[in-house]
C-alpha cells in the first residue's frame, strides 16, 4: 500500500470518527455518567460526582494517538522504502557521456545525489571515478577528456557535500573499452564515468 | 616479382621453410605505388662463400624497393644473364628489356676476420655508367642490415632522396589472452623485422617517442595504476621516470636537441603543457588556460611547438613560440583537429582531422594554411613521419583488427602493416640511426 494511499486513510478514519463522535456527543455523555453512577452504586462505593466527560475528546485522544503511531509507523516504512531506493540508485555506478563531451546527462543526478549523501555521512568512504572515452579521435586529447569526464563527477559530488579527500579521479582515455564494437552503439557505452568504491 | 601498379601484393617476409630466417611479427601487404616506376634489375648476389647465406640480399633489397612504390622489379627468372661484377655486364641484355637500371653484387667470407665482405655496383642501362660502387664488410649476423644500407644508398642515389631503409618503428601492441591485456612497447626494423619487445604489461602503455640521438624511448605507462612518463635506453633497457605528479603524466615530446621535453600534465587543474628539462627534471608550465592542452610536437628547428587545445570550444590545432610562449590557432576547417607532427622541412603539419563522422590523416601547410586530406581510411591516429620525410606511418583500423600504415607523402607508396596477432598501434618512425 503506497504512502498516500495509508495517508488518506489515516484522514478518513479521523474524521470519520470525530464525526461519529461529535453526533453523539450528549447521548453519551449521559450514558457514560449514569452507567458509572450505576455501577459505583451496585458495587456498594459512593456514588461519584458526575464529571462531564466529552467523549468526542476521548475518542480524538485515541484517534490522535493511532495517529501518531500511525504516522511513525509510516515514517519508518517510508525510510525504509526510501533507504532501498537509495541503495538501488548507488548500485548506478556508470554514467554516460556525449561524444566530445564531458557534460552531466539529466538522468545521472539521482544516482549521483544518492552517492553524494552516502559518502558525505559517510566520511571514510572513499572512491576512484575513473573517465573514459570511445575510440574515435586521438589517443592523448582522448585521455584528457576522459579525466575532464572524471573531473565532472567528482566536482557535482563536492557540490553536494562530499569532501575531497574522499574523491581520486583517474582516467583511461580510450583504453580499457567495455564494447569491442567500432559502431555507434559500442562507442556510446564506452563513453562513460565509473564510480568505484574503494 | 609482380610489376607494381596498384595491385594488391601479399609480401609475407617469413620463411617457414627456412629455420635462419626471423618470423616477422608484423606483416606487409602493399596496395598502392607510383604510377610510372622506375625499372631497376637486381641480379641475385653470388655467393663466393663456402656456405648458404643468412639472408638472400637480393630479396631484402627488392622488398624494400618495391615498398617504396617507385620501382617496378624485373623477376629473376626473366633475366638473360646473370652478372655479378662490373665487368661481367652487358648492357644490351637489359636495354632489350627495358630496365632502367641495374644492381649487381657478391659475397665473400673472411675465414681469418670472421666478417662477410659484400661489394655491389648500380648501373645506370641507357647511359651505360656506373653509378655506385661499394664494398662492405659485416658479421655473421648483420647481413640483412646491410642489405637496407645497400637499399638506402640505391635509393637515394635514383631519387636524390635519403633512404629509411635501415630506421626502425617503435609501436605498441595490444592482445587479449584469455580476456586479459597485454600491452607491449616494441622496436622492430622499418619493414617489421626484427622485432623486439622493450616492455609488457597489463596495464596501457602509450605515445613511444624517439629521442633524437635514437638511443632512447620515452612513452607512457600506466603500470604504478596511473599515467607516468618514462624513458628507456633502446639497446639497455634502462628506464628513468621522467614525469609521476598527480593526475596526467602524458604526450611527451622531445626537443630536437634532446635537452628538453613538453609534455601534459594536469596536476595544476586541467592538462596543461609542461615545459621539461631532461636532466634536472626541473619544469616549467607553458600554457595557462581552462581547456585541454596536450598532443605537443616540436618544429624541425625547435623554434615552435604544434600542439592540441581545445581553448576555442572543439579540439584544434595551434602553434606555439617557444619564445614567449604565444599560441595562434593554425586549424578552422572542421569540428576536430588533432594530435599535431611537423613535416620535415617545417613548413606543413599533420595531423588527424574530422570529416562527416572519419577521422583521417590530413596536411596543413603553414604558409597558405590550405587542408588536404591524405588517407581513406577512417578510424585514424598517431601520424608519425619517417626522417628523410617521406613517408607517413599511422595507426587505423582494418576489419576488426588495429593496424599500421604507411604512404608516401607524394602518393607513390602505400602499404598496411597488420600485427600477426592483435593489435598495432601508436608508431613512431625512428631518426636516422646515429652510427657511433
Amino acid at each position: 500500500m503506497s504512502l498516500f494511499t495509508k495517508k488518506t486513510l489515516c484522514a478518513a478514519v479521523i474524521s470519520a470518527t470525530m464525526i461519529t463522535g461529535c453526533s453523539s456527543t450528549g447521548t453519551k455523555d449521559g450514558n457514560a455518567s449514569a452507567a458509572a453512577n450505576q455501577a459505583n452504586q451496585t458495587s456498594g462505593q459512593p456514588a461519584q460526582p458526575t464529571v462531564k466527560v466529552n467523549a468526542a475528546e476521548d475518542q480524538a485522544a485515541i484517534t490522535a494517538k493511532k495517529l501518531a503511531e500511525q504516522q511513525a509507523k509510516a515514517k519508518v516504512e517510508a525510510d525504509q522504502i526510501k533507504e532501498k531506493q537509495q541503495v538501488a540508485l548507488r548500485e548506478v555506478r556508470t554514467f554516460y557521456f556525449d561524444f566530445d563531451s564531458a557534460e552531466l546527462k539529466a538522468e545521472s543526478r539521482m544516482s549521483l545525489l544518492a552517492h553524494a549523501a552516502y559518502l558525505s555521512s559517510n566520511s571514510s568512504a572513499k572512491i576512484v571515478l575513473e573517465g573514459y572515452c570511445d575510440e574515435r579521435g586521438t589517443r592523448e586529447y582522448n585521455l584528457a577528456l576522459g579525466e575532464r569526464r572524471a573531473k565532472t563527477v567528482e566536482r557535482f559530488l563536492v557540490i553536494n557535500g562530499v569532501s575531497r579527500s574522499q574523491l581520486d579521479v583517474k582516467s583511461y582515455g580510450e583504453e580499457k573499452p567495455v564494447a569491442l564494437g567500432h559502431d555507434d552503439a559500442s562507442w556510446a557505452k564506452n563513453r562513460r564515468a565509473v564510480v568505484v568504491y574503494q | 616479382m609482380k610489376r607494381f601498379g596498384f595491385a594488391q601484393l601479399i609480401v609475407l617476409l617469413n620463411f617457414f621453410a627456412l629455420p635462419t630466417v626471423t618470423v616477422a611479427e608484423l606483416l606487409i601487404e602493399i596496395t598502392g605505388g607510383s604510377e610510372s616506376p622506375i625499372a631497376l634489375s637486381i641480379v641475385p648476389f653470388s655467393n663466393e662463400t663456402s656456405q648458404s647465406l643468412p639472408e638472400i640480399m637480393e630479396q631484402v633489397i627488392s622488398d624494400d624497393l618495391s615498398r617504396s612504390g617507385k620501382f617496378s622489379l624485373l623477376p629473376a627468372s626473366q633475366m638473360l644473364s646473370l652478372p655479378s661484377r662490373g665487368k661481367e655486364v652487358i648492357y644490351r641484355d637489359w636495354k632489350t628489356l627495358g630496365q632502367n637500371y641495374l644492381l649487381v653484387g657478391h659475397v665473400k667470407f673472411s675465414t681469418s676476420e670472421q666478417l662477410y665482405h659484400v661489394s655491389y655496383e648500380l648501373f645506370d642501362v641507357f647511359q651505360q655508367t656506373r653509378l655506385l660502387g661499394e664494398e662492405l664488410t659485416t658479421n655473421k649476423k648483420g647481413l640483412r642490415k646491410l642489405s637496407h644500407i645497400i637499399s638506402d644508398s640505391i635509393f637515394e642515389m635514383i631519387t636524390g632522396v635519403r633512404g629509411v631503409f635501415s630506421t626502425s618503428i617503435a609501436y605498441v601492441t595490444l592482445q587479449r589472452p584469455k580476456g586479459k591485456d597485454q600491452y607491449r612497447l616494441q622496436v622492430s626494423d622499418a619493414d617489421g623485422h626484427n622485432d623486439k619487445v622493450l616492455l609488457e604489461s597489463s596495464e596501457p602503455i602509450m605515445s613511444p617517442v624517439w629521442s633524437p640521438d635514437s638511443q632512447k624511448l620515452a612513452y607512457v605507462s600506466f603500470e604504478n595504476g596511473h599515467s607516468q612518463i618514462f624513458t628507456q635506453e633502446v639497446s639497455t633497457g634502462k628506464r628513468r621516470s621522467i614525469s609521476n605528479k598527480k593526475g596526467l603524466n602524458s604526450s611527451p615530446a622531445w626537443s630536437p636537441d634532446g635537452k628538453s621535453m613538453v609534455i601534459t600534465r594536469s596536476i595544476d587543474g586541467n592538462a596543461e603543457l609542461y615545459l621539461i628539462n631532461v636532466k634536472s627534471l626541473r619544469a616549467k608550465r607553458i600554457t595557462r588556460q581552462f581547456g585541454i592542452d596536450t598532443e605537443a610536437s616540436w618544429s624541425p628547428d625547435g623554434r615552435s611547438l604544434a600542439f592540441t587545445s581545445d581553448r576555442g570550444g572543439s579540439a584544434q590545432v595551434y602553434i606555439m613560440s617557444m619564445n614567449n610562449f604565444q599560441a595562434d590557432r593554425l586549424t578552422f576547417e572542421g569540428s576536430y583537429n588533432s594530435r599535431p607532427r611537423f613535416g620535415g622541412d617545417g613548413q606543413s603539419i599533420y595531423f588527424v582531422h574530422k570529416k562527416e563522422g572519419s577521422f583521417n590523416v590530413a596536411k596543413i601547410d603553414l604558409k597558405e594554411g590550405l587542408l588536404q586530406v591524405l588517407t581513406s581510411t577512417s578510424l585514424d591516429d598517431s601520424p608519425s613521419l619517417s626522417p628523410n620525410g617521406r613517408l607517413i606511418i599511422y595507426g587505423t583500423q582494418r576489419g576488426n583488427k588495429g593496424v599500421l600504415s604507411v604512404f608516401a607523402v607524394d602518393g607513390s607508396s602505400r602499404y598496411f602493416l597488420p600485427a600477426r596477432f592483435g593489435d598495432v598501434r601508436d608508431p613512431a618512425w625512428s631518426p636516422f640511426p646515429v652510427y657511433q
